[in-house]
């Protein structure tokens, strides 16, 4: 008997000691360009940011079904007045390092995401300074009331002040000085995962971190990322079964991608929205055939170049069926969003011909019309077809499509009379969009993208109420009446929601995300 | 000698001038990239701000000359995209390229040399006329195509080979290399391969037509009249004349193969130079692009001066002139 149990008790031991091993997954994964930095309060990039929540953890994080930001470095917030908002953090966090997590960590962490080299300001807006109550409360103190504060702390993640300090990166890599600093290579977070190797281009393998507070239903061990930039390589790295998952396979292999036995492909919304802006402040556009007047300024015209727009067709030839065609500028999970603002207005270029004529044009114009060519999926090719549409009714768009490098840098100098532009909602809120695309060029992120410079008193309105307005039913009605404005006075004419599909092995779980980003807690290996 | 190597530098530094100025220029329409840097909520202020702290805002002539005078101290600035030093990005990248290209160009060689021969020995049989055919394919097939065509059949088919990257390295002082692992050789297979065949078939052609005219000099037939075999006639004297002309093509074409990997690397994700300028183009990362273009030049430029002095070496010719023939 004692020798039995004995056994049992061996084998028991065993089957512990052995679980670990047993369970250690690794999941490679690829997409077409490498993360900017490791630095998490330097540059502002989406792939970026992405992995960064992996290696480390913001104050709240958003949840991957609902969008809503859930507790994750603090347990619980309050409003204390409409312009202080005091958070408890969770107790018994530490870094991977074994240090614990303090509040002079939080006050550190945003301090530095508000300085001068960052380029996390635009998530700091609103905020103006944080202090430190107790070791495990903060306060935020802001500029005036921020309805938007628990989705900008999303975006702002935690490190270790005394780790920044002992390696001299206090504040975040700053591409204009000559050196690189510690923070750019090397992590210290709280997260799921460590760094353990990054070699830019090339690998960035990151590993469990045995200091992780929290439990997951992830199974990963170890997360290698290598970016692969070319489309077929890419696939084929997939197909060869040499990476478990890629983030943006290439529209022509989805077909094939599908078909394949031990691939699975899955689709998603993403929270980005494909428009058109028209140049709505010049007197006479450059280029056009319209001498003295802007045609562009006419609402009826703008009705018109929307309505000869063939949106289903665009949806099943040019997108293959990924794209949701919308008539509104913000995607469904965008707060403001409606059932109504997203009708489009119909397809009739018989009425647009007439909203022509009447406006003065019985046969159309000239009008120049840009579009990148490598920065959204088929961004040439749709624009290639909406010049066609648009040549049914009389209207004679020049399309010249620019690489995204040179592309963003000429619209933004004011200098399209037309161009298409794509806008991403990472607040999940419509005020991020409304206020960049449609509020009146001005201070502070008002209209930084208002490229055609529309401009509406109504909507100035709107705009500066919802950035102050906290009560919330009364602010998503007027995010919702900003929209509608917006699309009653055809402010841009909206095409599409962008459909992103992840490919993968039929062993792994993810769960898609309209942020195109991995959620590292619900990533499993099977 | 001593006039003829300066006046060779000479024309060297204004080569590397007229490079240096001519990249400089084309960077000034490549684009932006503060854009990028700052991201799309960029506020216009901030975007003028880091321009003028970048010295992007400056004249083109002072950005110009500061270009210079740090180039020439081998300081290239900091690359806009990574945030690392530009001569650090180069100095991890250039020993996956040279080793590429090393490979690629024995791989050539080894394999060209005897098809050629074999081609001009054994002229008119079929095995030489499949050889001009596949050689005529190497020819004109683009690159990325052969690459891919590589990677469907040998990596995702057939599963022999990685589709990408260069594996594990092994850290020789401030060399990487993979050629010391399997693993490394497993990797470097097919991109070797895929870059070795526009040179292997311009070899094997340029060995054929040479050992063709070899063999129809007087002294070839001397040597038969002499009663030698057609082993020694074959090995021992005519190609050893063929392979002047073909090892200075190999060294010109070894600079080529360094520079004009970019398209390999990019198809097989190979971490050399060609695919950190491919990235910096796309990034409008002037730094990187910059500090490439002028060290392919000096490659070009290095190679060309070795070739001329080893002329100057081998043939007693340009001695008698005081080396103004040539």
């Amino acid at each position: 008997m004692g020798m039995k149990s004995a056994l049992v008790c061996a084998a028991a031991i065993a089957a512990l000691a052995g679980a670990p091993a047993l369970h250690a997954k690794t999941f490679r994964w690829s997409s077409a360009s490498d993360i900017p930095t490791l630095d998490i309060h330097s540059q502002n990039n989406a792939l970026g940011n992405g992995v960064h929540a992996a290696i480390y953890d913001s104050l709240v994080y958003y949840n991957s079904q609902t969008f809503k930001p859930e507790p994750q470095l603090a347990t619980s917030w309050r409003e204390i007045t409409p312009t202080q908002v005091r958070f408890t953090l969770r107790p018994g966090v530490k870094f991977s390092d074994g240090s614990p997590l303090t509040a002079d960590d939080v006050v550190f962490s945003i301090t530095r995401a508000m300085s001068k080299s960052s380029n996390y300001q635009v998530y700091t807006q609103g905020i103006d300074r944080v202090v430190k109550v107790s070791d495990d409360t903060v306060d935020f103190l802001m500029k005036g009331p921020n309805p938007v504060l628990l989705n900008q702390l999303t975006e702002l993640r935690i490190m270790s002040k005394a780790w920044a300090e002992k390696n001299r990166s206090v504040d975040p890599k700053d591409i204009r000085t000559k050196d690189e600093t510690f923070a750019h290579r090397n992590a210290l977070g709280t997260g799921q995962f460590t760094v353990k190797e990054w070699q830019p281009d090339q690998r960035l393998v990151l590993v469990k971190n045995p200091n992780y507070w929290g439990r997951t239903d992830s199974n990963v061990t170890e997360i290698v990322y290598t970016p692969i930039k070319s489309e077929a390589t890419r696939v084929a790295a997939l197909l060869s079964g040499e990476v478990d998952f890629i983030l943006d396979p290439s529209p022509q292999d989805l077909a094939r991608l599908r078909s394949s036995q031990a691939l699975k492909v899955i689709d998603g919304v993403e929270n980005r929205t494909i428009f058109f802006g028209m140049d709505q402040s010049r007197d006479e556009l450059p280029g056009s055939s319209v001498k003295g007047k802007n045609p562009l300024k006419d609402l009826r015209v703008r009705k018109a170049l929307y309505q000869s727009i063939d949106s289903d067709s665009l949806h099943r030839v040019t997108m293959r069926g990924l794209s949701q065609p919308t008539g509104t500028i913000v995607a469904p999970q965008v707060a403001g969003w409606t059932e109504a603002v997203h009708k489009r207005l119909p397809y009739d270029p018989d009425g647009a011909k007439k909203l022509l004529a009447e406006a003065g044009y019985p046969q159309g114009f000239e009008v120049d019309f840009a579009c990148p060519n490598n920065r959204y999926i088929n961004d040439e090719e749709i624009c290639q077809a909406v010049t066609a549409m648009w040549s049914r009714i009389g209207v004679r768009a020049k399309l010249r499509t620019l690489p995204l490098v040179t592309y963003f840098p000429m619209i933004q100098r004011y200098e399209a009379s037309i161009y298409m532009l794509g806008w991403g909602v990472p607040t999940f809120d419509s005020l991020y969009s409304l206020q960049s695309l449609t509020r009146t060029v001005g201070q502070g992120g008002d209209g930084n993208y208002n490229v055609g410079r529309y401009s509406n008193q109504r909507m100035d309105y709107v705009v500066d109420r919802i950035k102050v307005e906290t009560d919330l039913p009364v602010r998503n009605r007027l995010l919702t009446e900003g929209l509608q404005l917006s699309n009653d006075t055809v402010s841009h004419i909206p095409l599409h929601n962008q459909i992103i599909p992840w490919a993968m092995k039929k062993t792994i779980d993810a769960t898609h995300r309209a942020d195109n980003r991995l959620d590292w807690r619900l990533i499993k290996v099977n | 000698m001593f006039a003829f190597i300066l006046r060779r530098l000479l024309q060297a530094v204004v080569v590397m001038v007229a490079v240096a100025f001519i990249a400089f220029l084309l960077f000034q329409y490549v684009g932006d990239p503060v854009v990028f840097l700052l991201g799309q909520d960029a506020k216009p202020e901030d975007i003028r701000q880091l321009r003028s702290d970048l010295g992007l805002d400056q004249p083109f002539f002072v950005q110009f000359w500061h270009f210079l005078v740090n180039a020439v101290q081998g300081e290239f600035g900091l690359s806009l995209r990574q945030g690392a030093k530009v001569s650090r990005l180069i100095a991890e990248r250039f020993p996956a390229t040279l080793e590429l290209a090393f490979v690629a160009a024995f791989l050539a060689l080894a394999i060209g040399i005897p098809m050629g021969v074999y081609a001009a020995l054994r002229r008119g049989t079929v095995m030489s006329q499949v050889f001009m055919t596949l050689s005529l394919l190497g020819v004109s097939l683009p690159t990325f195509l052969i690459g891919i065509l590589l990677i469907l059949v040998f990596a995702v088919h057939l599963g022999w080979f990685p589709s990408f990257g260069r594996g594990e390295t092994v850290q020789l002082g401030w060399w990487t290399t993979g050629l010391l692992k399997a693993k490394g050789w497993h990797h470097i297979t097919l991109p070797a391969i895929t870059l070795a065949i526009f040179q292997l078939t311009l070899i094997m052609r340029l060995v054929r037509a040479e050992m063709l005219e070899v063999l129809r000099t007087d002294y070839v037939k001397f040597a038969r009249a002499r009663g030698l075999s057609d082993r020694a006639i074959h090995f021992g004297h005519a190609l050893k004349n063929t392979l002047v002309p073909v090892m200075t093509i190999t060294g010109l074409q070894l600079g080529g193969l360094i520079a004009f990997a970019i398209i390999t690397e990019t198809v097989f994700q190979w971490p050399g130079m060609g695919l950190l300028f491919i990235q910096a183009v796309t990034f409008a990362d002037i730094p990187v692009m910059a500090a490439y273009l002028c060290l392919i030049a000096l490659i070009f430029v290095v190679i060309n001066l070795v070739v001329d002095l080893l002329y100057f070496a081998v043939d007693p010719r340009l001695r008698v002139g005081g080396g103004r023939g040539h």
